[in-house]
Formats: structure tokens, C-alpha cells, sequence
């Protein structure tokens, strides 16, 4: 069984966010690996861990510091991890982003062999579009269960199920396939001392665009599909009126939204 | 005028709040062709609700594959629709399945997406909100035919006469979109409440309500409000995930937002930062939450909560 697993590096949820002035997301910010990706890795340790001869390969996209991503990756246990690292890939949107990465799955497999499972996290933390990993899945033509709240990986099916507002569904696939996992999946593993050591010795290959056979041209700003028109920092909310509650707070709170007409 | 196409989004044919609210921008940038995907009498009974908010025509597509496979179907008709039809863009519900269509599709015609739009103007310029609402983006689709999730509670539904003319799609998606079973599927229990993405008011509760709901439920009901809960609570066991408001679960902007023993992490502003009203109750007067209230109660919400909610029924 080998398991690929998407990391992102995003800049860290926690600290200033902002955009450059060609519109593109600051990435000089301190970053770390996208937490929902934390889940992704977790779910293929876990699957790797009832396999024999399993391996996850960490792959990642994007500028140098992107390898942070990897590296945790390789700390918490994955096996190898892959950056796909190139200029032209700047400013690259959805579409070029799920190019690259269905050209790097395809690359790990013409080395390593066939690539079992790719598992990828629900959404990244900085752009939250959720559309890469059902758009790697169409550009592979593989099969994909997404959002999935709980996988059980056995006799080259993927079982998911995915939880929605109304009803669950349970879905089934079979390998090699694509399966995208939600936060309630699992508890992701810190990576222990043992780990952090033994994941400086882990081979971790670094590919341009022109060896994983992408065209510069359908990447970066080149090849974007979509633009930004403009982008407002919106003024920070300031805080309004702050009562405290000496036995009237509830009333004095209804007032208050009457005032507003909200009641 | 030329075509925008509206996947509609329904419950057993029950159209969602969040179509009318598509219909209403489709109007403004063309005419408005509302696509059924589903069982055909329901499709057809509903032609009636989307021709009174603009739809023209109301296409129904109805293949066993788009209820007993996930999405790709689905996303094979539209890319179809899209290639067959040349409509000027395609506005879908920002929902799990939405954009997921939506994202294939584009793959498959080569067009760019955008997620989340909160509004769209002329040339399908779409505004959404970024890094947990510190951003306002406006951008653009510049290849193929502009793709748009929708988030719900965008706008407000706009009546407009449209004819509905029901047209039977003529589609079979293919066996390679047929790969993603669903074997089975668990409804829910419904607590009746509105949708927390489509509620025009939520009331939602946190690590402060020590796992009693009760008085969060109890005001939500006297307000007609949806419930959500905060990412501690939900990982708590204490709520249902469906209904976490935060990065990691639904991002709400309601006219009003109550936020109920929530100390306001990034997390959850996430979630909620772009509410139009913040309420805030909380014991401890530091909570980061009061930083974005725009009237906050510091105590005990067992104690504010009950009168509160008395406070509501009493004005009824």
C-alpha cells in the first residue's frame, strides 16, 4: 500500500494575514503545516500502521519555506516527502495548484510505483476553497470520497462516511482512489522526540515543474483562471456598548436588540 | 439577454432558501435558467416557486446516478450544460456538494471558480470574505465560463415574474463518473430549527455552558434562531459537529449573532467575525468576544439566558 498525503504551508491562522501588493497571500509571515492537513497525515499513519510494506509520501507545493510542511510530516511518521518547487508557480490558482499536484502523484508513482491512496485534508486554512482534492481526483481520473468523518481502508476498498445537515451518506470506493478527511476524524499525533530525530534522515526529492511534465504556462499567474479586482482590509470590529449583569443583564440585553429592531 | 445557470439546491424537491437568493443574483446579471437535479415530479412541482423568483426556465435533469453516486454525475451534467449552452457563468449553493460539482466541472471545461461569493456584480465580479473576515476580495473568473459558489444568506430573495418553462434534460452521465457508491444514507434527526447557514439569527453556545445546552435552546426558540456551538463544545461531545460554528465548521453571517459562554478564539471568529449585530455573554469581562461585541453582557448565562429568553416571550 502506498499512501500519498497533500501538506500545505499556510501562514499561521494566528498571526497577521495579509496579501502583497500583486494580491497574492504574504507567505514571509511565519507558517506552519495547514492543521486540517494534520488530519490527512494522521488518517494515512493510521492506515499504514495496519498495512504491511505501507508507505506515505508527503508532497507538497509551493515556495521554500513550503518544506516545513513536509518536515512535519516526516516528524509525525510519514516515510518520504516530495516539494515541488518552481518560480512559475507563483500566484497559482485552484486549478493550477490541483495540476501540479496530479502531476506529482503521477511522478511518485513512475519512481516509487502505484500510488494506492492519495488522502488529503478538507480544505486548506489560508484560501478555504475546498475544490483541489475533487479536482486532483478529475484530473486523475480516479475515484473520490470526500469529507470523510471516518475511512476504514480494507481488501482495496475505501469505506467513508460523510457527514452532511440533514443525513450521513456511506459511500464506498474502490483503489486506487482519493479521500478527503474532515477535523472529526481522529486526534492527530504530535510528533515525538524520536520522530523529529529520525525525520532529518528521510529522503525528501525536490522537483520543478519541468520534471514533473508541467507546462509553466498552466501554472502561476500564466495560467490562472481566475483574478482579484480588489482587496479591502476590512476596519476591525470595535467593541460597543459592555454591560454587567447585577440581576437586570438579560432584560437590559432585549432592550438592547429592541433598540436595534432585532427583537 | 444571455443564460446564467442556477443549480438549485432542495430537500426532496423542497427548494432551499439559498436558490432564491442565486435566482436573485442571476436576475441582476442575465436570465436566470434554474437546473433541477432530481426526482422529475419534483422537479417540475418546484418550477413554479423558482419561476416566481426569475427562472425562465427550469431544467430537469433526472438519472439514478446523480442520488447513488457522490457529486461526479452531477458535475459531468454540468460541465455538459456548460459546453452545450455557453450560458455566460453558473452559480451553484456553496455547500458541500456544490462547490465539489462546481470544482470538477471546472476541471472538465477548463474555467476558473470561486468560492463563498457573498455578492456578485456585473461581469460576475465576486466579493467574499478571507482570512476569518479581515479581508474583503473582489475578484474574477478570466477563462472559461465564470463558475460561482454562492454562500447562503447573501442576499435578500427578490420576487420576479419568470415563465419556469420545465425542459427535460436529455442526459446520461457516463459509467466513469459512476465510482463514488453511496451505499447507504442515515437521516438525521431534525430539531426544526432553521438551517444554521440560511437562520437570520444564531444563538450559539460554548465551553461556558459546561455542556447544558438548555438555555442556549430555550432563547434560539423564543428568537425563531438556529443554534451553533463552539469548536471546544462540539469536541467536547456536547453538540452535534453539524452545527460548529468556526474555521474548521460553518462560516454564518446573520443579522444578529449571540455568542453564549464563548471566549472568542480565532477559531471561532472565524466562523462569525462577519455577523452583521454580535451579542456576547460571558463570565470573564477579558474575553476576547467583548472586542468584537457590539453589546455584551459580562455574567453568568444560566442567570442572563433564562431572562433573557422570558424577556423575548414576554414581548410576543
Amino acid at each position: 500500500m502506498r499512501i500519498v498525503t497533500f501538506v500545505k504551508y499556510v501562514p499561521d491562522a494566528a498571526g497577521d494575514r495579509s496579501f502583497e501588493s500583486d494580491n497574492t497571500v504574504d507567505r514571509s509571515v511565519d507558517g506552519l503545516l495547514s492543521e486540517l492537513d494534520e488530519y490527512a497525515v494522521e488518517a494515512a499513519l493510521k492506515i499504514a500502521e495496519d498495512e504491511d510494506d505501507a508507505e506515505v509520501i508527503a508532497v507538497t507545493v509551493g515556495p521554500d519555506d513550503a518544506v516545513d510542511a513536509v518536515r512535519k510530516a516526516l516528524q509525525m511518521g510519514a516515510d518520504s516527502g516530495v516539494h515541488v518547487l518552481d518560480d512559475a508557480l507563483e500566484a497559482s490558482c485552484a486549478l493550477g495548484t490541483a495540476k501540479v499536484l496530479a502531476a506529482a502523484v503521477k511522478k511518485v508513482e513512475e519512481e516509487e510505483g502505484p500510488v494506492d491512496l492519495v488522502i488529503t485534508g478538507l480544505a486548506s486554512t489560508d484560501g478555504q476553497m475546498s475544490v483541489v482534492p475533487v479536482q486532483v481526483a478529475e484530473l486523475l481520473g480516479r475515484p473520490a470520497a470526500t469529507q470523510a468523518s471516518a475511512l476504514e481502508v480494507s481488501g482495496g476498498t475505501a469505506k467513508i462516511r460523510r457527514d452532511g445537515d440533514t443525513a450521513s451518506q456511506h459511500i464506498e470506493v474502490t483503489l486506487p482512489a482519493l479521500v478527503s478527511v474532515t477535523d472529526q476524524i481522529n486526534e492527530p499525533r504530535y510528533p515525538s522526540f524520536k520522530g523529529i530525530m529520525a525525520a532529518k534522515k528521510k529522503p525528501l526529492e525536490e522537483y520543478e515543474l519541468s520534471e514533473l511534465g508541467v507546462d509553466a504556462g498552466e501554472v502561476g499567474a500564466a495560467g490562472a483562471t481566475t483574478e482579484v479586482v480588489e482587496l479591502t482590509e476590512r476596519p476591525p470590529r470595535t467593541a460597543g456598548e459592555i454591560v454587567t449583569d447585577e440581576g437586570e443583564g438579560g432584560n437590559q440585553l432585549i432592550e438592547w436588540l429592541a433598540s436595534k429592531k432585532l427583537v | 439577454m444571455s443564460e446564467v445557470l442556477v443549480l438549485v439546491d432542495h430537500v426532496d424537491g423542497d427548494v432551499r432558501k439559498s436558490t432564491l437568493e442565486m435566482l436573485t443574483f442571476a436576475k441582476r446579471l442575465g436570465e436566470p435558467t434554474a437546473v433541477f437535479v432530481g426526482d422529475a415530479a419534483q422537479g417540475e412541482a418546484a418550477a413554479s416557486t423558482l419561476g416566481e423568483y426569475g427562472a425562465e426556465k427550469v431544467l430537469v435533469a433526472s438519472d439514478p446516478a446523480y442520488s447513488e453516486f457522490l457529486v461526479a454525475p452531477q458535475a459531468e451534467l454540468l460541465a455538459n450544460l456548460i459546453e452545450t449552452r455557453q450560458p455566460a457563468g453558473v452559480l451553484v449553493p456553496a455547500t458541500a456538494d456544490g462547490r465539489e460539482i462546481a470544482a470538477r466541472a471546472a476541471v472538465r471545461t477548463g474555467s476558473g471558480i470561486i468560492t463563498d461569493a457573498s455578492d456578485i456584480a456585473e461581469g460576475f465580479v465576486a466579493t467574499q470574505s478571507v482570512f476569518a473576515g479581515s479581508y474583503t476580495v473582489s475578484g474574477r473568473v478570466t477563462k472559461g465560463t465564470p463558475i460561482v459558489a454562492v454562500k447562503p444568506n447573501s442576499v435578500s430573495p427578490e420576487a420576479a415574474a419568470g415563465a419556469g418553462a420545465v425542459e427535460t434534460v436529455d442526459f446520461a452521465p457516463s459509467d466513469a463518473a459512476k465510482t463514488a457508491r453511496v451505499v447507504s444514507v442515515e437521516e438525521k434527526p431534525q430539531s426544526g430549527r432553521p438551517q444554521l447557514n440560511e437562520a437570520a439569527i444564531v444563538v450559539s453556545g460554548g465551553r461556558g455552558t459546561a455542556g447544558d445546552f438548555a438555555p442556549v435552546e430555550a432563547l434560539a426558540d423564543a428568537l425563531g434562531a438556529a443554534v451553533g456551538a463552539s469548536r471546544a463544545a462540539v469536541d467536547a461531545g456536547w453538540y452535534p459537529h453539524a452545527n460548529q460554528v468556526g474555521q474548521t465548521g460553518k462560516t454564518v453571517s446573520p443579522q444578529l449573532y449571540v455568542a453564549a459562554g464563548i471566549s472568542g478564539a480565532i477559531q471561532h471568529r472565524a466562523g462569525m467575525q462577519t455577523s452583521k449585530n454580535i451579542v456576547a455573554i460571558n463570565k470573564d469581562d477579558e474575553a476576547p468576544i467583548f472586542e468584537l461585541a457590539d453589546y455584551g453582557v459580562v455574567g453568568d448565562l444560566f442567570q442572563v439566558l433564562p431572562q433573557a429568553t422570558e424577556a423575548v416571550n414576554a414581548r410576543k
